[in-house]
């Protein structure tokens, strides 16, 4: 942002704010175009209220069916893939595939990116055919399964899927290590166990690595707890977070990926939102029911920027930093900041709120006003 | 060979054979979209996109409004807008996307801050930014007749002032002998090489910020040698350097310099940037004043003329910075800005031409030498004295 206007510029005025010349103003009638010496006391802004001060947010609508994908959509699509049993084991599927998409992520603002998809996917299903989104299908699973994601690359780069988990070097999705980066036109599969339970992601780890992440090839990965493996209260909680267990269905259950989107290319975000699309849920508020417990997986892959963050307008959370454990490992508060690729699940309720637009959004005013802005309706 | 050659050529009516080369060339743009034998070349290319901000305009305490032009080859479609790096609601007439030189006006309701700077951001459909520092916001004067008045007083300060103030030293310059006259005349020389250098400088600066389509310095080039070839051909034509006759040309040549200063003075304060007007205002007063020096100097030589003349000659110097004010105060446009200032620039070399061929025409008679060490430290004091006033105005 540094062009000027040299046309009323050239004589670069104001670099002789300091020299103090007042005393030489006053030419008569001149006064009334010099907007009466800033440089001495700022004239009143009168606001009489009749000015309308105008409204921040972007201009338009994002034709989401145009996209494939709707972030009302990406908010509770969870991905479970297909499982069998082998050797008395589960085993959990996926058909994942990288693509080159162009999306719109802010009114009118088409970004070229590069997308997972998979099949089992809501958006694929709805679409009947395969379709790239950003974030990519939330991979939900249980820990203790084995997982395979059958990946196939059908982009134009070479790219890989990286699962932050528990798995062997070969399994790893890095180039020079294990299988290395899939090329376009070739497939491979990931196999490794599903641990530890938490919030987890997966992201693409091809070079040049800012570059692919940035581009759209990230998404959730969730793990489950089995109550099984808990006794007690702490077996009750591994219930609720695991939605084979009735004791899940009384929570809503959320999932925000923080991202932003640097659409010249000059290593810095022009966009930041939740699920990609920058004011999204600022325009189509979260519909949530007050008496309801809300659990939000909320995972930060923004790319530029060394943290991102989140603030719940007039309530408090309890937080579950990565998910790995079943105690809260912050409890009542209201902000919390994460790294890229930090992750954590947010519990709250709105239980006894009078219902109405709740805000939330990064806490770095300028991501909010960038499109990290949201709101939770609350109803009763 | 070569005269049946000639003979079958004559055959042949003119007009078919002026239009063989442009029937070629038709067929040839044909086979050309046709064949499209640039396809290897095109690749996924992004559309080259170039926005251009014109002009920021504060018109109310919650107001702003942002003229952009399209100066790119393709059309650009506006998606949003940023101010202060935030997305804002705005609207934009005629319509999101702008053809090839299209012009659109974007308004917004934005709460801004009296005397602060505020950087404004379109992003285009495909992502592209392009950016625009306000240097300081400012309620843009409304176009009303008190502020016509305004601006006019402005351009008497900057232009009619100070070249009657300088001509007024015509009673001293007519005292002095004539080897003094011509260290007078190198005198205005120096002056106006200075002004033409800095008349070309000041073009080029605000050239930059043309939309590459209009292609500032080329424009600049031209419009100067235009200019000089102009008034060179009304000068040979007339004949005539009688002394009324250069100060005229003198006067006219400034006046279109002054037009052009009058114009980024004009411009400068309704875009709030002149925060130190006054001071400005006095600076220029002081460095034009040398102007009214270089009209009245060729007038010397003959008999004294009436008063109107000098009147005359003082508004043809000083009066168009009025007129420049009032289109920069009210209708800046870059391209219009650098028009003016190098139809001056060719103006005043033209002078500088004229002046310099009294001086030489007076050597000769005297048989002496026109680059006398009198007359090039005349000329040598005459670009120092507009350099040193110029400390007034450039910071």
């Amino acid at each position: 942002m540094k062009e000027t206007e040299k046309g009323v510029s050239r004589r670069e005025f104001l670099k002789t704010g300091g020299i103090g010349m007042a005393g030489l103003a006053s030419i008569g009638g001149l006064r009334s175009i010099t907007s009466a010496e800033t440089e001495l006391a700022p004239p009143h802004q009168e606001d009489d209220g009749s000015h309308d001060h105008g409204m921040p947010g972007a201009v338009g609508e994002v034709d989401h069916e145009a996209n494939e994908f709707h972030p009302m959509d990406l908010l509770y699509d969870f991905d479970y893939g297909e499982t069998k049993e082998e050797n008395g084991r589960t085993v959990r599927e996926w058909q994942m595939t990288a693509v080159d998409k162009e999306f719109e992520i802010a009114p009118g603002i088409y970004f070229p990116g590069w997308l997972y998809g998979t099949t089992t996917s809501a958006a694929s299903q709805k679409a009947g055919h395969l379709v790239g989104q950003c974030p990519g299908p939330t991979l939900r699973c249980v820990e203790g399964e084995l997982l395979r994601v059958h990946f196939t690359n059908a982009s134009t780069h070479p790219h890989t899927v990286h699962f932050h988990g528990i798995h062997s070097a070969f399994m790893d999705g890095v180039p020079n290590s294990g299988r290395g980066v899939i090329m376009p036109g070739e497939s491979f599969t990931y196999e490794f166990d599903a641990q530890p339970f938490g919030c987890h992601l997966y992201h693409c780890h091809a070079n040049p690595l800012k570059r692919h992440i940035h581009k759209g090839l990230y998404g959730a990965f969730i793990i489950d707890p089995d109550p099984e493996n808990y006794q007690g209260e702490e077996r009750e909680i591994a219930k609720s977070r695991n939605r084979q267990y009735p004791e899940n269905e009384d929570v809503n259950e959320m999932v925000i990926v923080m991202n932003g989107f640097d659409t010249n290319f000059d290593g810095d975000n022009e966009i930041y939102a939740a699920n990609s699309i920058g004011f999204a849920y600022a325009k189509e508020p979260i519909q949530i029911k007050r008496d309801q417990l809300q659990r939000l997986y909320l995972i930060n892959i923004t790319e530029f920027d060394p943290i991102n963050s989140i603030h719940l307008h007039a309530n408090f959370f309890n937080y579950y930093d990565h998910g790995t454990t079943l105690q809260p490992t912050l409890t009542t508060v209201d902000t919390i900041m994460q790294c890229q690729a930090q992750r954590g699940i947010i519990e709250f309720s709105f239980d006894g709120f009078e219902p109405g637009l709740y805000m939330f959004h990064a806490h770095q005013s300028e991501f909010a006003e960038l499109g990290w802005m949201s709101f939770f309706e609350v109803v009763a | 060979m070569d005269a049946t050659e000639s003979v079958r050529s004559q055959k042949i009516p003119k007009w078919v054979l002026a239009i063989v080369p442009l029937l070629l060339l038709i067929v040839l743009i044909a086979l050309f979209i046709a064949l499209n034998p640039l396809s290897p070349f095109t690749g996924a290319f992004p559309p080259l996109e170039e926005l251009t901000i014109q002009r920021v305009l504060f018109p109310e305490n919650n107001q702003i409004q942002v003229t952009v032009i399209n100066g790119g080859p393709d059309p650009v479609t506006i998606a949003q807008v940023l101010v202060d790096d935030a997305y804002w609601q705005f609207d934009i007439s005629p319509g999101n996307t702008l053809e090839r030189l299209e012009q659109a006006t974007i308004d917004l309701n934005y709460p801004w801050v009296d005397g602060e700077p505020l950087p404004i951001m379109l992003i285009t459909s495909t992502g592209v930014t392009f950016d625009h520092e306000v240097e300081v916001a400012v309620l843009t004067p409304e176009t009303g007749s008190a502020n016509l008045l305004s601006y006019g007083l402005l351009g008497i300060y900057v232009g009619v002032i100070p070249v009657a103030l300088g001509m007024l030293w015509y009673p001293f310059m007519r005292q002095i002998d004539r080897k003094w006259m011509n260290v007078i005349l190198a005198l205005t020389v120096g002056l106006l090489i200075f002004l033409f250098v800095d008349t070309l400088l000041e073009a080029f600066e605000i050239g930059e910020v043309l939309p590459g389509v209009f292609q500032g310095t080329p424009l600049i080039i031209f419009g100067t040698l235009f200019s000089f070839g102009i008034l060179m051909a009304v000068g040979q034509r007339r004949g005539d350097n009688t002394p009324v006759g250069v100060a005229t040309l003198i006067a006219l040549g400034i006046g279109l310099h002054n037009l052009g200063e009058g114009l980024a003075i004009g411009a400068a304060f309704a875009s709030g940037a002149a925060a130190l007007g006054s001071f400005l205002v006095i600076g220029f007063t002081l460095h034009n004043i040398t102007e009214g020096v270089g009209i009245a100097a060729p007038l010397v030589r003959g008999e004294t003329p009436k008063l109107r003349i000098f009147v005359g000659l003082a508004l043809l110097a000083g009066a168009p910075a009025i007129l420049g004010t009032w289109i920069g105060g009210f209708a800046f446009s870059p391209l219009l800005a650098v028009i003016f200032l190098s139809l001056g620039a060719g103006a005043i070399l033209q002078v500088i031409w004229e002046v310099s061929k009294l001086l030489v025409k007076d050597a000769q008679r005297q048989g002496q030498t026109a680059i006398s060490w009198l007359n090039f430290a005349g000329l040598t004091a005459g670009v120092l004295i507009m350099y040193l006033t110029a400390f007034l105005v450039k910071f």
